[in-house]
């Protein structure tokens, strides 16, 4: 996911300690833009739950909640895409060895189930290696409705 | 447990209705309340038909679906029956990505669900 050429309207960039209320807030601050910026609902309600997912993700597995480790968010938003960026300092994971949630044998277990709507909600989702470090990018649903270029 | 926090608890007939007074069911100390409260109306009040009314849901998060999951688990170890009912489409989908519509009995509203117990 090259970001270099991307014309970016908006940005924002936080290194916050491993607290989900902090996280929280930053999220919502990314969910005002694209309300000011007229995406969808769908489109927000979308970025929402796999962020979330993703910095839960983050505060809660790879820095397991401690307040001395920090989370980075990155966010850019452009006329016809969202970008987050979200690391943490914990030893990462390897997403592709997780069980799958959805087959019959886990269903019922934890785990797995917000890889799974990260993937599902946005349009394209990396892990860079030792896993600690992931990007989602959803594309606007209505960017031709709209004339975005 | 005499009033509950999370949860707006009534009955209709010897079926147990829930909704959620939380929309957004999100923040982790509120899911374990949830969780509590739930799992304190089957096991202690022995609540053996419940209805989770959804209808004042606007978003969960995977941990609520978590306990939603082991919730359904203590229904049926109690021999009691769980339903779900008036789901917006989007939380719908969080459903039906997770393949947990096929674990939980999901009903359109809850008409069709107090028919069904």
């Amino acid at each position: 996911m090259h970001t270099s050429d991307e014309s970016w309207t908006w940005q924002c960039e936080n290194k916050f300690p491993s607290d989900t209320r902090t996280g929280r807030r930053i999220l919502e601050e990314v969910l005002r833009e694209l309300e000011l910026q007229h995406w969808t609902q769908r489109d927000i309600f979308c970025v929402h739950l796999a962020v979330y997912e993703a910095l839960i993700n983050a505060i809660v597995h790879g820095n397991q909640e401690d307040l001395g480790k920090k989370v980075h968010f990155v966010c850019r938003l452009s006329p016809r895409r969202v970008h987050v960026e979200i690391t943490d300092e914990g030893p990462g994971f390897a997403p592709d060895s997780l069980p799958d949630p959805t087959d019959d044998a886990f269903l019922d277990k934890p785990g797995g189930r917000g890889v799974l709507l990260m993937r599902a909600f946005m349009s394209r989702v990396s892990f860079n290696p030792p896993g600690n470090h992931v990007i989602l990018e959803r594309d606007r649903s209505d960017a031709a409705r709209a004339s975005i270029k | 447990m005499s009033g509950y926090r999370r949860l707006e608890v009534n009955e209709v007939g010897d079926v147990t209705v829930v909704r959620f007074r939380d929309h957004k069911i999100v923040e982790d100390v509120n899911i374990q309340e949830l969780g509590q409260e739930m799992f304190h109306l089957v096991e202690k009040e022995r609540r053996g038909k419940l209805l989770l009314n959804f209808s004042s849901v606007e978003f969960l998060s995977s941990a609520a679906l978590g306990k939603l999951i082991t919730l359904d688990k203590r229904v049926k170890a109690h021999g009691g029956l769980l339903k779900l009912s008036n789901i917006r489409p989007e939380i719908f989908e969080v459903f039906a990505i997770t393949k947990l519509n096929r674990l939980f009995d999901i009903k359109e509203d809850e008409a069709d669900a107090l028919a069904a117990f």
